[in-house]
């Protein structure tokens, strides 16, 4: 049923030299439309579809609970072939230990943006966290307020433009950014914590094991797992969309740095 | 538009009762109406319903949650109400406040819940009638009198509840919350409630049929990108119409058919007003009382008949006058409205009443009968 698929890798560090033609469909057996009216370049998409997949391999389709909040990619909440609760900007982590709690045998999946998570929610991620509610939260971080055309969250790095720093992120002025799968790993009731990016097939490969190591966490019932992805924004960071992977890069993952922060358990998925 | 009648006033003697606090009766009634999930977060005079159900749900496989806070509170609930279990938050209006913009979404998403107000007085009126967060929404309210009539309300909010998929407020107070009496919490068969199939299990994924939960609509695009937000709001607002049509209002009323003055109270003040109207009847003064039950709706028919009968139509509330609106709506002008008082000088801050007195009352409403001799 879930056949790896071997194709062959598109490069995206440079602006395709010919015009495009459809080879293959390859929009995932869980996504029902292939279309969304998500900027191009932006990297959300990739990061639904790595969860999707994620889910899909290791056959939790009939098991999912998806919790959304609020951000561009509230747009994939109800087109997806698994069940979606969508919750308030900030409030999945409370939603989804709800859901979880009324119905263990369920894996319930929050999918946050950092404005959500960081900002306006930063409190219910780190109870969520600490209580080792036994939910799988995901964070999309592209450091920006997309959906509002681009302004300074709290994971927002120093320096970065924003319709609310125009000279970028100022220490003095703004404050400096949350690194929030730092501090989550921090807490004793999280159990794996691991952040990613979607900005290359490699880290997009990384992306998938994290989240496949995540929701295994989940359902051993380890305690809670969380998985930060760095997105493209090119339309909030105004940036060329060409140029996006290069300054998630050099800019967001020169401050949030990638790797698997936390995972208390062994390769065989025991307890260490 | 009909009104029902009395409700049971004193407990029955049985042998099932058992001398209870307020806040333990109510959490007593919550698991006997099927609730399985309650999460709150403490605060007077709220607080021992959430002790009690810490206790009591687990014993019954049920799951409490003492939140770290009343937005995440409701939040849990939230989630709980949505898989199709039986659900329940609360708080003061203070944290019922916190609460509210998730409150507005839960109805929009069309999913069921109890929300329970232990007020301090009776200043949220408005918040529990009017909506208290954004959007187009009503919930339905009910406010019992005392312990006996709470237990009853309480099971008839969880049924309201799931037969209309809208959340609904029960109203108290301190004074409902921490004044004992003899009950016996007995489930009342109150019918079948429609079937949960909107639940959210996780078994429907994969079947290209997967199910959503949603404040933005309940309908996946299939050939289409994003919510049509036009069809939900639309059907949100019939079945609020609906809901606000054929529920039928409930209210308690006395002496009100040859009444000069009529004097509507909700709530704990109402038993007193109950008291004040009974007495000076006894002394020959021709007063009667309306006690709505339900707040929303409001029993607007039975307030607007003894309008039309009386001279005045007089309010009392532990607050600076809200429910007069709703009663100068039901009257319309037919008798004077006027309000004889009831804002709280309580220096405790929990809604303790020093002018909610049986005698201040019934001068009050002798000033009222003065008046319109």
């Amino acid at each position: 049923v879930n056949e790896p698929r071997h194709r062959p890798i598109v490069p995206t560090d440079h602006p395709p030299s010919a015009p495009a033609r459809l080879v293959d469909d390859f929009t995932p057996a869980l996504v029902d439309v292939g279309a969304h009216q998500l900027c191009p370049g932006c990297g959300e998409p990739i990061a639904v579809r790595s969860l999707m997949e994620a889910i899909q391999e290791l056959e939790l389709v009939d098991r999912t609970v998806a919790v959304f909040g609020i951000g561009c990619f509230t747009a994939f909440s109800n087109n997806l072939d698994v069940e979606v609760l969508q919750a308030l900007h900030g409030r999945a982590p409370s939603v989804a230990t709800g859901a979880k709690r009324a119905r263990p045998e369920t894996i319930v999946v929050t999918v946050q943006g950092d404005g959500d998570m960081v900002s306006e929610g930063l409190q219910e991620v780190l109870h969520a966290a600490a209580r080792g509610e036994n939910i799988t939260c995901v964070m999309l971080n592209n450091g920006v307020f997309g959906e509002t055309g681009g302004h300074m969250s709290a994971a927002t790095v120093l320096g970065q433009r924003t319709k609310t720093s125009l000279e970028g992120r100022d220490a003095v002025a703004h404050g400096r950014p949350i690194l929030l799968a730092d501090l989550v790993a921090r807490l004793d009731g999280a159990a794996f914590v691991a952040r990613c990016a979607v900005n290359s097939a490699g880290t997009v490969a990384r992306t998938r094991k994290a989240l496949l190591r995540a929701l295994d966490t989940q359902r051993a019932g380890a305690g809670f797992s969380f998985v930060e992805i760095l997105t493209m924004c090119p339309t909030g960071w105004f940036v060329e969309t060409a140029e996006a992977p290069r300054y998630l890069a050099e800019r967001l993952g020169a401050v949030h740095f990638s790797g698997v922060l936390k995972d208390i358990r062994g390769a065989d998925g025991s307890p260490r | 538009m009909s009104d029902l009648g009395v409700l049971s006033q004193s407990a029955p003697a049985r042998p099932g009762r058992r001398l209870m606090y307020g806040n333990e009766a109510i959490a007593e009634a919550m698991i006997a109406a099927g609730c399985r999930f309650f999460a709150g977060y403490p605060m007077t005079p709220f607080t021992e319903v959430l002790e009690e159900m810490a206790r009591k749900l687990p014993e019954v496989g049920g799951v409490c949650m003492n939140a770290e806070s009343e937005l995440e509170a409701v939040g849990m609930a939230w989630g709980a109400a949505a898989t199709g279990t039986r659900a329940a938050t609360g708080s003061t209006g203070q944290g019922l406040s916190l609460m509210q913009e998730s409150l507005a979404e839960i109805t929009l998403a069309r999913l069921p819940l109890v929300v329970l107000n232990m007020a301090r007085g009776q200043g949220d009126y408005w918040q529990a009638t009017r909506g208290g967060g954004h959007g187009d929404y009503r919930h339905l309210v009910l406010a019992p009198v005392d312990v006996v009539e709470a237990v009853e309300l309480v099971q008839r909010a969880f049924h309201l509840a799931a037969t209309w998929r809208n959340p609904v407020v029960v109203m108290g107070d301190y004074y409902l919350a921490h004044t004992a009496r003899a009950v016996e919490v007995a489930p009342l068969d109150l019918g079948p409630a429609p079937p949960t199939d909107w639940a959210l299990t996780g078994r429907s994924g994969g079947s290209g049929r997967a199910k959503l939960v949603s404040f933005l609509g309940s309908v996946k695009q299939r050939d289409d990108v994003g919510y049509d937000l036009a069809v939900h709001y639309r059907a949100c607002a019939e079945h609020t119409a609906a809901m606000l049509r054929d529920v039928p209002p409930l209210v308690e009323q006395g002496l009100v058919d040859d009444a000069d003055v009529v004097v509507v109270a909700f709530g704990t003040p109402g038993a007193y007003v109950r008291a004040a109207v009974r007495s000076l009847r006894e002394e020959g003064h021709k007063v009667g009382w309306v006690r709505p039950v339900t707040l929303v709706p409001f029993p607007t028919a039975t307030v607007a008949g003894a309008g039309r009968r009386a001279r005045a139509v007089a309010v009392y509330e532990n607050n600076t006058g809200q429910m007069i609106d709703d009663v100068r709506l039901a009257v319309l002008g037919a008798a004077p409205v006027e309000f004889i008082g009831g804002l709280s000088l309580d220096p405790s801050g929990f809604g303790i009443a020093p002018d909610l007195d049986v005698g201040l009352l019934r001068r009050r409403i002798l000033d009222v009968v003065e008046r319109h001799r």
